[in-house]
């Protein structure tokens, strides 16, 4: 009986082969990518290959895989490479394409592969074990390996910026802030960004959730709504692609009501087109992670032969890893950038320690 | 009675086929090389052992939710909650892996047994609320996945670690993965689980086929009335049923934790594999033999598609729909039946 | 001489087998033509062939005279053909006129003139004297009505043709009496009809002449005015029939079933049976003779285990079964012949032989330690096919597939083999063409002669008045009357359903 299933089971196999060959002309298949294997080949001893695998959100997340694929994108116009012939990214839809992604781009002799977010922590893991030749590299968290470069910003530190602009702006004294998943990382920007409020006005109440992933924008949008109901005017975002929801809650708002002032802080990338509406512009300002610069720079780094394995590389305000966009100027007035810089600068020589835990936050919010 | 065989086989070829072909055209009006496309996903799903150990990997939670829907079919009832039972299977697959400290030849079947226990209570309450109170099951399993999801965050979050994302990995003694498929397979996830599936193809089969129970299982699914007039206990069977088709869908999840994964994340959203059986149990004919075919299919569809954008150039959303296409001609299967049918209409 | 339609030759070809072969039918105008035929002889293929839904191989159609090619049902209605399905198709919530104009409704500026439809189907109704009201919706009316609104249907699209499949079928009796009626209205204002049956009586009561085909082949045209019952069922079934049951005098021994004051109240928890005293001895068929509807469902269920007793007791063999669970009940020695044999007597999709163990699987030999033993029951499947004589292909068809008859015989071979001392049959030859009618009373006789217990439930009073040896007349829940078959007739029996006591004391 268990033979005669493993027959068949293969039979489907071979008949479901033939049957694309048949579709397709099985010979000029093979030819093609045999083919392209070769170009592969050829082009990759000479050069350096970058590829990226992004986390559930996918590569138009208007984000953080976006930014980090502007990052590759660029490092391959800076070294005349085109898409698939030096650089590529591939996307995941649910946790179980981690692997699959990251061994593909491996196999088809990728040099170094980013995995973007935290979440790809246990694929890079592995694979850099299963790969001690090649180069990884992880964004936003650490993983301890010889061939992994961690490149990690100083999200606090530009959340506070935040905090403290939006504080200034503020009409009604409550601000909101959506996170993605309840983690060590997100809650930085939790933290920093009530920290930097509440360091301008002690007296601002924060409006705190998160969506539970970085990919349901619908959800995002049902908390934005809420917030603003409860009387938010600011919320800021760090939810990747779930954020999404909130811009349109907020343009929503704003359409039907172009006198209410309503905002929203973008994370990552400087997210001023995401809040164009009609004349209007919600975007305050965006914290922006510069996951391309820090991308472009470690890839050049591997490029060079530098490639920093093993190490954590952290971006901060210092190296303009993590800024504050201004854009928008007619929401983000001088007078809050002059602010913003005072604070910055005070962070910088190290006048202000910003928390980055919850724990930390309640030692700060005591110190104040 | 032959011809109605052949008839069963032939629908679902024909709509994988019409599925395929649409795809094509698809791609062709988008101004991509169909051929490629196809060959680059063949080549993702079966291309080289990696692949194919991946597509054995997909397949395998593939296999025991089109099971754990499939059985709730031949008696007349729609486990919509194969997605439930999947993710509380893993819960306690992992649970038992990580907090169990025993040797393998314990530790192994205990993490198993506990995840099909797991599914098969997860299971047993849309069986008993239907037996007992009439309450559709489809209603109770919808909201018993949501259920699951979020409960099992929590747990996951709060009582297996420590505001975590994700659990500790499993001691090895609770692991499926073997390094010696792993090595066959340049390290893809391929784990034992798979004969693990097939057994328990093969135990379905042999329930619904050969035992007193399958008879009455199916008996009941054809005709409640007729059952009750011939002396069996109906609201027994609905709730044996539930509980046997939970527990396939808690295997599915103890695949998923102890071999593919070997720990639990905090997920925002559905792991799909419920769903998936649905579709891969329709196509299976809800038969052992189907399933397994269907669920070979639909693994190697989901893994090659990865490939597809790479290789091909295709775009994901185009992937996507081109996937999506597939699965719909085959869900709609039946009006191939009827097309076939029509075609040859017979007096009755 | 003169014809309406006329259908010479007609061959119809199915995958393997021939429907129609060589069959000629000839309507003359103005008559009521029987097309008579056991059940799957091939009636509905002709009739689906005149109607459009099937092309013939060989052969031709002229109406009027005149050769015509009936591609679609379409062509078919322009000819002035309309067919009264034996399955209404009606659209439950909408009114009798908004049915009968679905699909050419009259419009005027684009929206539906309700009312001008309404006064033309009225007008039509009462011409043929059909008494229906125009503004009645469907799910109101009774079933006969419905089947009138199919007439009108035919007639308001200007049939001059009328095809009736089985019509009597979902009928009682005084709705037949009125339909023949109708028909005869029909005739006179000038309408040909065909009626397809295999019911002797109805053909001997309103038919011109008879076409007769069996097993697909045209067997000849008889002027019913010049033929017998006898000779029509012999040409159909194609042998002798006999029509009086032959049976010796019943030999009544101890009592097998004993019900005293049996209460059973249904789901919309209304007393149906209310107090119900019946005794049935070995040896004898006690038939139940009542109208729909007087608690003869409940009461078999009650004593099947189906539905529960609220209250009185039910002995069989002197042991109390009252509320044991059906298979409790089925092991203590009672077969039951159901009245809706596809609700409850088969799994239609489960293959013959695996419904002839619906209540013996998990016994030796078909199953050991749960596991199925198919060989045994295939065994035993095989033996009962050629023993009763069901006509199946072979005992792994679906019983889906099996015609009416072979379906009752094979529930019939299941519940007599099991040897029960007491045998249920509700409605038993419901449907059935006479040569299984006679099969199944034949049968009945046999197990009485056996020493069993026989409860016959039936509608028809023939059936209850040829094959019982006593007859027990229910009415509201109640044994009202007992009486032998041999000292009653329909009249009698009639009254005592309709519940008039008087009469019956009068009577006595």
């Amino acid at each position: 009986m268990k033979n005669r299933k493993f027959i068949l089971l293969f039979a489907l196999i071979l008949g479901l082969g033939m049957l694309m060959a048949a579709c397709g002309g099985g010979e000029g298949a093979e030819d093609d990518s045999a083919a392209e294997d070769g170009a592969n080949g050829e082009e990759s001893s000479g050069d350096y290959s970058v590829g990226m695998v992004t986390d559930e959100g996918g590569v138009d997340d208007k984000s953080f895989n976006q930014s980090a694929w502007e990052g590759i994108q660029a490092w391959g116009e800076e070294h005349g490479l085109e898409r698939g012939e030096g650089f590529d990214y591939a996307q995941s839809a649910d946790e179980s394409d981690y692997m699959p992604n990251m061994t593909r781009l491996v196999r088809n002799d990728y040099d170094l592969v980013f995995g973007i977010g935290f979440l790809l922590e246990d694929a890079i893991t592995n694979i850099a074990e299963q790969n001690p030749d090649l180069d990884f590299s992880i964004v936003d968290t650490v993983v301890d390996a010889p061939n992994v470069a961690s490149i990690t910003f100083a999200e606090h530190e530009g959340s506070f910026l935040a905090g403290v602009a939006a504080a200034m702006k503020t009409e009604t004294n409550k601000l909101g802030f959506v996170g993605g998943v309840d983690s060590d990382l997100i809650n930085k920007f939790e933290v920093g960004f009530v920290a930097g409020a509440l360091s301008v006005n002690p007296d601002i109440d924060v409006d705190i959730q998160y969506v539970g992933d970085f990919s349901s924008a619908d959800d995002g949008k049902l908390i934005a709504t809420r917030m603003y109901n409860d009387g938010a005017d600011i919320i800021y975002h760090a939810a990747g692609a779930a954020g999404n929801g909130v811009f349109a809650q907020a343009k929503d708002l704003k359409q039907n009501d172009p006198d209410r002032d309503v905002w929203v802080i973008g994370v990552d990338r400087d997210q001023h087109e995401e809040g164009v509406i009609g004349d209007h512009n919600v975007t305050f300002t965006s914290m922006v992670k510069r996951v391309d610069i820090s991308v472009q720079e470690v890839s050049n780094m591997g490029l060079n032969g530098e490639f920093p394995g093993g190490e954590v590389l952290e971006f901060g305000l210092e190296d303009e890893g993590v800024s504050l966009a201004d854009t928008n100027e007619e929401a983000i007035t001088e007078e809050i950038v002059d602010t913003t810089n005072d604070w910055k600068e005070r962070i910088i020589n190290g006048e202000i320690e910003v928390p980055q835990t919850r724990d930390e936050l309640e030692g700060f919010i005591d110190s104040l | 009675m032959t011809s109605n065989k052949t008839f069963n086989i032939l629908v679902p070829l024909i709509s994988v086929f019409i599925g395929l072909l649409a795809g094509a055209i698809i791609m062709l009006i988008f101004g991509y090389n169909p051929i490629q496309g196809y060959a680059a996903l063949w080549e993702g799903a079966f291309g080289d052992a990696y692949f194919f150990g991946e597509t054995v990997r997909q397949v395998t939670p593939y296999i025991l939710t089109g099971l754990a829907v499939g059985f709730a079919f031949r008696s007349g009832l729609f486990n919509i909650g194969a997605e439930g039972q999947v993710i509380v299977g893993w819960l306690s697959a992992v649970w038992i892996g990580i907090t169990v400290d025993a040797p393998m030849y314990i530790h192994l079947p205990l993490a198993i047994f506990v995840a099909a226990l797991a599914g098969a209570i997860w299971g047993f309450i849309p069986g008993i609320l239907k037996a007992r109170l009439g309450v559709h099951e489809v209603i109770v399993t919808i909201m018993l996945n949501y259920i699951a999801l979020y409960s099992s965050n929590a747990i996951i979050r709060n009582v297996l670690s420590d505001s975590e994302n994700s659990t500790e990995r499993i001691a090895e003694t609770a692991s499926l993965s073997s390094e010696w498929l792993q090595s066959l397979t340049y390290f893809s996830r391929m784990h034992y689980g798979i004969l693990i599936a097939l057994f328990a193809a093969m135990i379905m089969w042999f329930i619904i086929e050969r035992t007193t129970i399958g008879y009455e299982l199916k008996s009941v699914g054809f005709n409640k009335h007729a059952s009750k007039y011939a002396g069996m206990n109906v609201k027994r069977n609905i709730v044996l049923s539930m509980v046997i088709a939970g527990a396939f869908a808690g295997l599915a999840g103890s695949m998923e934790g102890l071999g593919t994964f070997g720990n639990m994340t905090v997920s925002g959203g559905f792991s799909n594999l419920g769903f998936d059986g649905i579709a891969v149990a329709l196509l299976g004919a809800n038969t052992a033999i189907g399933i397994v075919l269907a669920a070979i299919l639909f693994g190697a569809l989901k893994v090659g598609a990865l490939n597809m954008p790479t290789e091909a150039g295709v775009p994901n959303e185009l992937v996507d729909i081109i996937i999506a296409l597939i699965i719909f001609s085959v869900a709609s299967s039946y009006i191939i039946r009827w097309a076939i049918l029509r075609f040859k209409k017979e007096e009755k | 001489m003169d014809y309406v339609i006329e259908m010479l030759n007609i061959r119809k070809e199915f995958p393997g087998i021939v429907a129609n072969d060589n069959i000629t039918l000839q309507l003359q105008k103005g008559e009521i033509h029987a097309l008579l035929g056991e059940n799957g002889a091939g009636k509905s293929t002709l009739m689906n062939v005149l109607f459009g839904l099937y092309q013939p191989e060989k052969g031709e159609i002229r109406v009027n005279g005149e050769q015509v090619k009936i591609t679609d049902p379409n062509v078919a209605n322009d000819l002035g053909i309309g067919m009264v399905h034996q399955h209404f198709m009606l659209v439950e919530p909408f009114t009798v006129t908004q049915n009968i104009i679905l699909g050419n409704e009259p419009t005027k500026k684009g929206s539906i003139n309700l009312k001008k439809a309404e006064k033309e189907v009225q007008e039509l109704s009462d011409r043929y004297g059909l008494r229906v009201d125009a503004k009645a919706k469907i799910s109101d009316i009774s079933v006969g009505m419905q089947q009138r609104v199919e007439i009108l249907k035919t007639l308001y699209r200007g049939a001059d043709v009328l095809i009736f499949d089985e019509p009597t079928a979902v009928l009682t009796p005084q709705e037949i009496t009125e339909l023949m009626e109708i028909m005869q209205s029909l005739i006179a204002e000038g309408k040909s009809i065909i009626l397809i049956t295999h019911k002797l009586k109805e053909i001997m009561q309103i038919c011109d002449r008879c076409t007769v085909i069996r097993k697909g082949k045209g067997i000849g045209t008889l002027d019913v005015a010049k033929t017998t019952v006898t000779e029509l069922a012999s040409l159909m079934v194609g042998r002798e029939v006999s029509f009086k049951t032959e049976k010796g005098p019943a030999a009544p021994q101890e009592s097998v079933l004993n019900i005293e004051n049996l209460v059973v109240r249904d789901s919309r928890k209304v007393d149906m049976v209310k107090g119900l005293d019946l005794e049935i001895r070995a040896g004898e068929i006690v038939g139940i003779a009542g109208i729909d509807g007087n608690g003869q469902t409940e009461l078999i269920e009650a004593i099947t285990g189906l539905m529960k007793a609220e209250s009185g007791k039910i002995k069989l063999n002197n042991k109390d079964i009252t509320n044991l669970s059906p298979r409790k009940v089925t092991e203590s020695g009672i077969g039951h012949i159901p009245q809706d044999r596809h609700k409850f007597g088969l799994v239609l999709d489960f293959p013959i032989g695996e419904n002839i163990v619906l209540q013996t699987y998990y016994q030796k030999p078909y199953s050991k330690n749960k596991v199925l033993n198919y060989k045994e029951i295939y065994k035993k499947a095989e033996s009962l096919i050629k023993e009763y004589d069901v006509r199946t292909p072979s005992a792994y068809t679906k019983a889906r597939a099996l015609s009416g008859g072979n379906q009752q015989k094979a529930i019939v071979a299941r519940e007599v083999d099991r040897s029960p001392d007491l045998l249920i049959a509700a409605q038993p030859t419901r449907g059935l063409d006479v040569g299984a009618i006679e099969f199944i009373h034949n049968k009945l006789i046999e197990e009485r002669d056996r020493g069993k217990a026989i409860l016959l439930v039936s509608f028809e009073l023939d059936e209850i008045l040829d094959v019982s040896d006593r007859i027990a007349v229910i009415f509201d829940g109640k044994i009202v009357a007992e009486r032998k078959p041999e000292e009653t007739n329909e009249q009698e029996l009639g009254l005592l359903m309709a519940g008039s006591k008087k009469e019956k004391a009068g009577g006595e």
